[in-house]
């Protein structure tokens, strides 16, 4: 190999991990991958801290706490390239549907009203929730955006090798939002 | 009936009144709410109890200085407002003192000059019998000349001559986008058709805006005079005014004026003892600004919801039912008599090339006399503002003077010499528009203007198309995030985005000019958006030479 | 409606599209020729056999030498008419006003009945909208389940007024109309009553098979599950013209 690797982190902030399975999905595809690319930080392998800069970064998951802007503002700032990837990241999604309620509404459904076993809110070591959800782009600037939910494995396979190979993919001509 | 015998009728209105002084009180809305019904009544109580006839007191429609009311104006009979003395914020207290000056030394202390530029740069061919006669009096209209260029039009003019004479005039609509009144009554004259409609527009929905009110209120018979040589001219037999609901004062004083004139003859079956016929009615609108859009009102009037159509077809083609119909401002029926009777080069006299006749402002805002005014076209912003308006009041400077409402724009100082005509606003980036004046002293923030006319905007979008409806919408959601000083410099680029798209895309005048008062306080205050914006370095703005 | 009346004498003019020469029934409109040509134009109140309403205005284009848009549903061909159909800003200006319908009200596509089977997501696709720019203006529509047979969700309309068009036009029943101004119009059954308490609906459920949208949809649907038919539309609209 004489070029030298591409080094990428992914996070999930507010998503259900679908978009990283979906990630995943490539297969047989992810061996070609790792020849050109370097997972440096992701929920994939190991690593705990963000390096200081990194060539891409790909976001799963709506920004719904105090931790997800956090995150999102880091990868901003260390990510040569931002790829908001799933419809959560790119549209706010099903995490955004709890904007049609209040907070504490949909904290009390979720661990009180539904919970038979000591009920209780939990606030220790949790990040506060903000109101209203919002995509990513509506916080930090994004560069690519690759809507899907989740996007196919196909899709992240044309949104990478485009960029790999130097070129600005246009997910819309394989995606579109609920793909 | 013929000219002669309305002169006769005149005549013998003059003969009748024996009264040498007149106690005018104005009675339309701006000063019946700073309280001057109580004042007419204690005048005409002071005055019957003196009894010797020598004094009459009566209501009057507006005198133009809304802010100075209750105007009480104490003059000879028959005499203009400038000859007369005017008074200024009475109280019925006040009465017995006016009554026993009436004709001697005035009443120093609530004297209100009229030798002010306020009066004298005024040129009344509107509102030349506002604040003379009793609007609610039909025989005071005609004593004054009222219905005469009606009668001469059917007695003695053939339809295409009205319709050269108004042509020859140089009018142009008042409502808001000049287009020429000529033109438009020879294109509804030619149009095949039994049925035609004449629509006299007084929706007026402009914020601050009440020219049309005024002349409503004051000398209602001068637009159904307007209405009804316009119908002879194009052959229309029903016409329909469309007033808003929130002026009770000018509905009722229509339904007055249409009574009396509907007795009188000079509406019905037989216009005059001629075969020509014509009647009008009212339709009373809701209060939706987009219902002073002719093809919303007229939905309106054919009992729709009020919701603009895609022209062509215009109204002069297919309007009510299908009719072909003339619409026109209530100012620009009120231009017609005075046309007719004085001739179209006395009205193409006054002006400019492009804009003839005079046009009445609602001056509002930051400025010393605030109220009614009507000034020749071509007069220049300066003149208006500091001489007849006055100037800013507390020592402030000026800033912006935005006309053409919602739709139109604010021009900065370094352009108050420019002439008002139709064709040198637009230049500017504004539009004459129907008349209402906001001034703004130094202490105004052009993004809070912008967002107030954008919120009026939204609020008043029927919703039916598109750009309109979500991107005014989106437009005022930015511009509330720059004045509050979260923007950023892509939000700015966004609004501008915006601006282009919603302009260019909208059914309607609504959406199209919805941007207007974006565009133009961008066009001359850009840094005060810039210096809003997140992470921008506060620059000062320059400071404007102030006026006034 | 104005422009749906057919006169007899109608001439046949000729006109250039994106370059192409084209002839034309002068009572045609310019977006009934670009369909018969096979000329793509974006539109979403259009729908071949209801009237104009001329709402949505994707279907604008430019007047070559006017420097002007209009809205092809709207204007008729004419004479020596240059058209052009396509351009770099008429893209943006779709791509925009698509963008602000998406932010007007909540269309979660993932989890909508109507997901691979809609005009708005399909055209979002076709126009490359791969994000919204705008803020989501975050109104809460409510839904209405009231009917027995199907469901009115106002979260996903939008404002096309297809509905009311078909239901007063073609059904007779008029059940459909807006109420309000601006983004807070919403389209009401009878006087603002729960659709299912509506006297007039007639349960034909064409308003249901127009609605570009999620929005009208049959119950007991689940994501993905809502495909529309209106192949009865232009067959119904040429009887009822007869
Ligand atoms: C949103 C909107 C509101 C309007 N409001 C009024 C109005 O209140 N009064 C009026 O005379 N014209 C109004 N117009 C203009 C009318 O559509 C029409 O042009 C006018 O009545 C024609 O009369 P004119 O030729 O005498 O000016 C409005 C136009 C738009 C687009
Ligand atoms: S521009 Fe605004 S007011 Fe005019 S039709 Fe469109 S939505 Fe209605
Ligand atoms: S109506 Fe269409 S655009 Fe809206 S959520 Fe459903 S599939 Fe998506
Ligand atoms: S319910 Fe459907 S058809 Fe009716 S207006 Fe809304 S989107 Fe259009
Ligand atoms: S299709 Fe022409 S405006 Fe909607």
């Amino acid at each position: 190999m004489t070029e030298p690797k591409i080094t990428l982190a992914t996070a999930w902030l507010d998503g259900c991990s679908g978009c990283h399975m979906s990630f995943l999905d490539l297969d047989e595809r992810l061996i070609a991958l790792a020849d050109r690319i370097e997972l440096v930080y992701s929920p994939l392998v190991d690593a705990k801290t963000l390096p200081e800069t990194v060539d891409l970064g790909i976001l799963e998951g709506a920004i719904s706490s105090e931790e997800d802007l956090e995150k999102a503002r880091l990868f901003r700032a260390r990510c040569r390239l931002l790829v908001s990837l799933g419809d959560c990241a790119v549209t706010g999604n099903v995490p955004a549907m709890r904007n049609a309620f209040r907070v504490e509404a949909v904290l009390d459904r979720a661990y009180r009203e539904n919970v038979t076993c000591n009920p209780q809110i939990p606030s220790l070591g949790v990040p506060a929730l903000r109101c209203p959800v919002k995509p990513i782009h509506h916080e930090v600037s994004v560069d690519v955006f690759v809507p899907g939910c989740p996007p196919s494995a196909d899709t992240i396979w044309y949104v990478l090798s485009e960029l790999i190979a130097g070129r600005m993919p246009e997910p819309a001509r394989v995606t579109r939002f609920g793909a | 009936m013929h000219l002669e015998d309305l002169e006769a009728l005149a005549a013998r209105y003059h003969a009748e009144e024996t009264h040498e002084q007149e106690i005018r009180v104005c009675v339309a809305a701006s000063c019946q709410s700073s309280g001057s019904l109580p004042v007419l009544e204690a005048l005409q109580s002071a005055c019957a109890g003196q009894g010797n006839g020598r004094c009459k007191v009566k209501g009057v429609g507006c005198m133009g200085l809304c802010s100075a009311g209750p105007l009480v104006a104490v003059a000879k009979r028959h005499a203009p407002l400038n000859e007369s003395v005017l008074y200024r914020a009475v109280t019925p207290q006040d009465a017995a003192e006016i009554l026993a000056s009436s004709g001697g030394a005035p009443v120093e202390r609530l004297r209100c000059p009229t030798d002010q530029p306020f009066f004298q740069r005024q040129v009344r061919i509107v509102l030349e019998r506002s604040g003379l006669i009793d609007p609610e009096s039909l025989p005071e209209a005609i004593a004054h000349g009222g219905y005469s260029a009606l009668i001469q039009a059917i007695t003695e003019m053939t339809p295409a001559e009205v319709i050269r004479e108004v042509t020859a005039s140089g009018l142009r609509g008042r409502g808001g986008a000049g287009y020429p009144t000529g033109l438009k009554w020879s294109t509804v004259a030619k149009m095949p058709g039994a049925q035609k409609y004449v629509i006299c527009n007084a929706d007026e929905g402009d914020p601050g805006a009440f020219m049309d009110r005024a002349v409503l209120e004051s000398d209602p018979h001068r637009v159904l005079e307007g209405m009804a040589i316009a119908a002879y001219a194009i052959g229309a037999s029903k016409g329909y005014v469309y007033v808003r609901a929130e002026y009770p004062l000018a509905v009722a004083r229509l339904e007055t004026a249409i009574r009396a004139a509907r007795r009188a003859g000079f509406l019905g079956a037989r216009v005059a003892d001629t075969p020509f016929g014509f009647d009008i009615e009212l339709r009373l609108g809701a209060g939706a600004f987009v219902c002073g859009e002719e093809t919303a009102l007229m939905a309106s009037i054919e009992g729709l919801r009020g919701q603009p159509r895609p022209r062509p077809p215009y109204p002069a083609e297919s309007g009510l039912w299908g009719c072909p119909t003339l619409i026109n401002n209530v100012e620009t029926f009120a231009n017609i008599a005075s046309i007719v009777r004085r001739g179209s080069d006395w009205f193409a006299s006054i002006g400019t090339q492009g804009s003839k006749g005079t046009k009445v402002f609602a001056l509002a805002g930051r400025i010393k006399n605030t109220g009614l005014i009507e000034v020749p076209m071509g007069i220049s912003l300066r003149t208006i503002i500091e001489e007849i308006g006055g100037g800013i009041p507390d020592g402030k400077g000026f800033k912006a003077v935005q006309t053409g409402g919602p739709s139109g724009g604010c021009i900065p100082a370094d352009y108050l010499d420019t002439p008002v005509d139709y064709d040198s606003l637009k230049s500017l980036g504004t539009i004459m528009g129907s008349g209402g004046m906001i001034v703004m002293d130094e202490t105004a923030c052009m993004v809070d203007v912008a967002r107030f006319f954008m919120e009026f905007c939204m609020s008043e979008s029927c919703g039916k198309c598109v750009p309109c409806r979500t991107g005014t919408w989106q437009m005022h959601a930015l511009l509330d995030r720059i004045a509050r000083g979260e923007g950023t410099p892509e939000d700015l680029a966004l609004l501008e985005e915006l601006c282009e798209v919603v302009q260019s895309m909208s059914l309607c005048g609504l959406g199209q000019t919805a941007p207007n008062p974006v565009l133009s306080t961008l066009r001359y205050f850009r840094h005060e958006y810039e210096a809003k914006l997140q992470n921008q370095p506060l620059r000062k703005p320059q400071t404007q030479r102030g006026t006034g | 409606m104005p422009l749906s009346t057919a006169r007899s004498n109608v001439r046949v003019v000729t006109l250039k599209i994106d370059g192409r020469d084209l002839s034309a029934r002068e009572d045609e409109t310019l977006l009934e020729v670009c369909r018969e040509h096979r000329i793509p134009v974006p539109s979403l109140c259009y729908l071949e056999g209801l009237s104009v309403w001329a709402g949505c205005r994707l279907c604008m284009v430019e007047l070559v030498n006017q420097n002007r848009l209009v809205a092809s549903c709207a204007t008729r061909a004419a004479e020596g008419m240059e058209v052009q159909t396509d351009s770099e800003r008429l893209r943006r200006y779709r791509r925009t006003l698509i963008e602000l319908l998406f932010a007007e009200r909540n269309h979660v596509c993932a989890v909508c009945v109507s997901n691979g089977h809609c005009e708005l997501q399909t055209l979002a696709q076709r126009l490359g909208i791969d994000h919204i720019r705008f803020a989501y203006r975050q109104a809460h529509e409510v839904l209405d389940s009231s009917h027995e047979l199907f469901r009115l969700d106002h979260n996903r309309c939008i404002l096309c007024t297809r509905c009311v068009r078909v239901c007063d036009e073609i059904e007779g029943a008029h059940v459909w109309d807006v109420m309000g101004r601006g983004s807070q119009c919403r389209i009401i059954s009878d006087l603002a009553i729960p659709w299912g308490q509506s006297e007039t609906c007639t349960n034909c459920g064409k308003c249901v098979q127009v609605c570009p949208t999620g929005a009208l949809i049959k119950q007991g649907t689940s994501a993905g599950e809502m495909v529309k038919d209106r192949h009865f539309l232009p067959i119904l609209a040429r009887r009822r013209a007869r």
